[in-house]
């Protein structure tokens, strides 16, 4: 195991979740998990629990900052404010929501083969996917997703009437993101490894290798890198020139006796929270690969299953798959 | 081959049900959801409207299918199961085990191999038995229209024999008999309307390698007694001791064949494990199920295994007894299955 230099151990707090977390975001300028049975804990000065999906889990989650989106297993998509006030936006009968995605107004979902998007003014367009679309990610811009199902990525203008592109790929793609200059396309797969595309003529890309499923994925803000789990490693993968990860090899950090779960970007600088399988979670800066410690292992209290930082990159919150949650607050 | 490591947590086991529509699955499914066992079930089917019972953890799947991305056609899996698992895990303490029903025509491979090839799965969750409900009167006809309905036999652990009440003593004793062509290993019970005692259904532990006790054909039996009685049977097996031969129909299946192969001591592991991992790799896709428990030279442990098509799991089990015959028996259940080459290349591992 790599000895830290420093420690930031110290400046993480305890959050009282109770819970599984599904997943960790800000909300305004309050931290927010989503708890595996079904209830928002909302921090702030006065922290509270919303019944965003009551009698019912949180199966994806999805947030801009400004509201948090939840699916649940109750087929419903719930809005839920910084002031803790919830509204269902989409009702799907009990088919379990399976992804989810929101960029600007507009928020997009799936459950089954039906994949649904919502412009800010609330006009919901439906597409039927070839089989159950597994992941969802909005471009960085127009009015456009990549949906994520078997044997390939489908590119939807939801607003247009043809039929989506299908950039195609056997086996079973899980989770799609695009980078941040919209020229990649990448799905997590199945069968731990990654797939990609360069969109402008669908050259694919393999990055293989991982011992596990690799389902935290997370761009750097100048969009040059793309972070990966699902490794006793984070599996970095370049993407700043025009050939992107072709013909290069990956960059590594944070290698140590432990698979990673989690991985958050931080929104200004080239560093990378990492969370592993035995709860451990730290900082790793890309450039030198330096590492600072943020919290120790603590496996019986599970697998690191949610990071994120705040806007300002002042704080990361963590939360375990063992109710474990955190909230770090980097020094001055 | 892969070894398995011991268990840390206790598995959710999962129980996959299937056969032709109308045998009978639904009538089992509902009486296992309303007996007062005291577990909680969370279940997995095609069609919400069936079950009768008002049961919370129902979830509806797709049966989606998808081909692994290595070139092999029967590499199958059930990619919608892997992610109504991931979900359910979500609220792990709401049920005890799993029952995934399948369609009339599913080909059980797909559901059987999503648990040796995902590795969260496999973490979280142990496939526990498959079990067949067959319709006695009309399983002879499906049987020969319909290869998914021989694909469900042979693959069971258990097979239930189901509405015995509409069909003549002489009618059932010849549909075992075809059933039995077919699959010789799997327990069979007699039911009408599927009254077998839940005990023999669930928590059977047929993939768990420890309980690799034996591999024995089950015996058909020719009884003396009047099975149009009532006797309050609740499908318990007719297992008698003394040998018969006569006036016992055997069928040979025209396409599915089981092939069991056995020698008197070690086999030399340098030789049998390149062999039994060549044979799936290149039969696998005429290999349904495959079982073996193994004498392996220098090893005071039996080896066992059983496989899918191509996946194949075993690890060392329980120490040979002092005095314990030590032998190796292998079986296979499939098609197109060159008996001989099989034979000979098993019997070529000897020590």
């Amino acid at each position: 195991m790599t000895e830290a230099s420093t420690s930031l151990t110290e400046h993480v707090r305890s959050l009282e979740a109770g819970e599984n977390v599904v997943a960790a975001a800000f909300l305004g300028d309050a931290p927010a998990l989503a708890l595996a049975e079904g209830q928002i804990w909302l921090g702030g000065d006065d922290p509270m629990r919303v019944a965003a999906h009551p009698d019912a889990a949180i199966l994806v989650v999805a947030g801009d900052g400004q509201r948090l989106l939840t699916g649940g297993d109750d087929g419903r998509v719930v809005s839920t404010s910084p002031a803790g006030v919830s509204e269902t936006l989409a009702d799907e009968k009990g088919r379990w929501i399976d992804a989810l995605a929101t960029r600007g107004g507009a928020v997009a979902w799936s459950a089954g083969k039906q994949a649904r998007a919502r412009d800010a003014a609330g006009v919901v367009k439906s597409w039927t996917a070839p089989t159950t679309v597994r992941g969802m990610a909005f471009f960085p811009k127009g009015y456009r997703l990549a949906l994520a199902h078997y044997n390939g990525l489908s590119l939807w203008f939801p607003n247009a009437a043809a039929e989506p592109t299908l950039l195609e790929w056997k086996g079973s793609h899980l989770d799609a993101t695009i980078s941040p200059d919209g020229r990649f396309a990448v799905t997590s797969m199945q069968e731990n490894a990654l797939h990609g595309w360069r969109l402008s003529d669908s050259r694919n890309m393999r990055m293989t290798g991982y011992p596990g499923k690799t389902r935290s994925l997370a761009w750097s803000h100048d969009g040059h890198w793309l972070a990966t789990s699902g490794a006793d490693a984070c599996v970095v993968w370049p993407f700043k020139d025009k050939d992107g990860p072709m013909g290069k090899p990956p960059r590594e950090c944070g290698v140590r006796p432990s698979r990673i779960t989690q991985v958050a970007f931080h929104p200004r600088a080239l560093v990378v929270a990492l969370g592993y399988a035995d709860g451990l979670v730290l900082l790793c800066r890309l450039g030198d690969g330096a590492e600072i410690l943020v919290r120790s292992p603590a496996p019986e209290a599970g697998a690191v299953s949610a990071l994120a930082w705040d806007e300002r990159g002042s704080r990361l919150l963590i939360g375990t798959d063992g109710a474990f949650a955190g909230l770090l607050t980097l020094p001055a | 081959m892969a070894v398995s490591p011991a268990p840390a947590i206790e598995k959710i086991p999962v129980t996959v049900l299937t056969g032709y529509l109308g045998a009978g699955k639904t009538t089992l499914l509902n009486r296992i959801l309303s007996e007062p066992h005291g577990k909680r079930y969370a279940v997995i089917v095609n069609e919400f409207g069936e079950i009768g019972i008002d049961n919370e953890l129902v979830v509806g799947a797709d049966e989606e299918v998808f081909e692994m991305n290595n070139g092999c056609i029967c590499c199958t899996v059930r990619g919608d199961l892997i992610r109504i698992l991931e979900g359910l895990m979500k609220r792990k303490g709401k049920f005890d085990a799993i029952i995934v029903e399948t369609t009339g025509l599913a080909d059980p491979a797909p559901v059987a191999q999503t648990f040796f090839v995902d590795e969260d799965v496999q973490k979280t969750a142990r496939l526990d038995a498959v079990v067949t409900v067959a319709d006695a009167k009309w399983l002879a006809a499906r049987l020969r229209d319909a290869p998914e309905a021989k694909n469900q036999i042979a693959f069971a652990d258990v097979i239930i024999l189901n509405k015995t009440d509409l069909v003549t003593p002489a009618e059932l004793r010849e549909v075992e008999a075809r059933i039995r062509a077919i699959n010789p290993y799997a327990k069979l019970h007699r039911a009408r309307k599927c009254d077998v005692a839940i005990a023999d259904v669930l928590e059977r532990r047929a993939f768990d390698l420890d309980r690799i006790l034996e591999i024995e054909p089950e015996f058909l039996t020719v009884d003396d007694h009047d099975h149009d009685n009532d006797h309050g049977h609740h499908g318990h097996d007719h297992h008698h001791d003394h040998d018969h031969g006569h006036g016992l129909k055997h069928y040979h299946d025209e396409d599915m064949q089981s092939i069991s192969a056995r020698l008197d001591g070690d086999l030399d592991p340098n030789k049998f494990m390149p062999w039994i991992n060549q044979l799936t790799q290149t039969m696998g896709p005429n290999i349904l199920r495959c079982k073996g428990i193994v004498s392996l030279k220098g090893d005071d442990k039996r080896f066992v295994f059983q496989g899918v098509h191509m996946m194949l799991d075993g690890e060392p089990q329980r120490e040979w007894r002092p005095g314990e015959k030590r032998e190796s028996k292998v079986v296979f259940i499939g098609r197109d299955l060159d008996e001989e080459t099989i034979r000979k290349g098993f019997l070529a591992c000897a020590a």
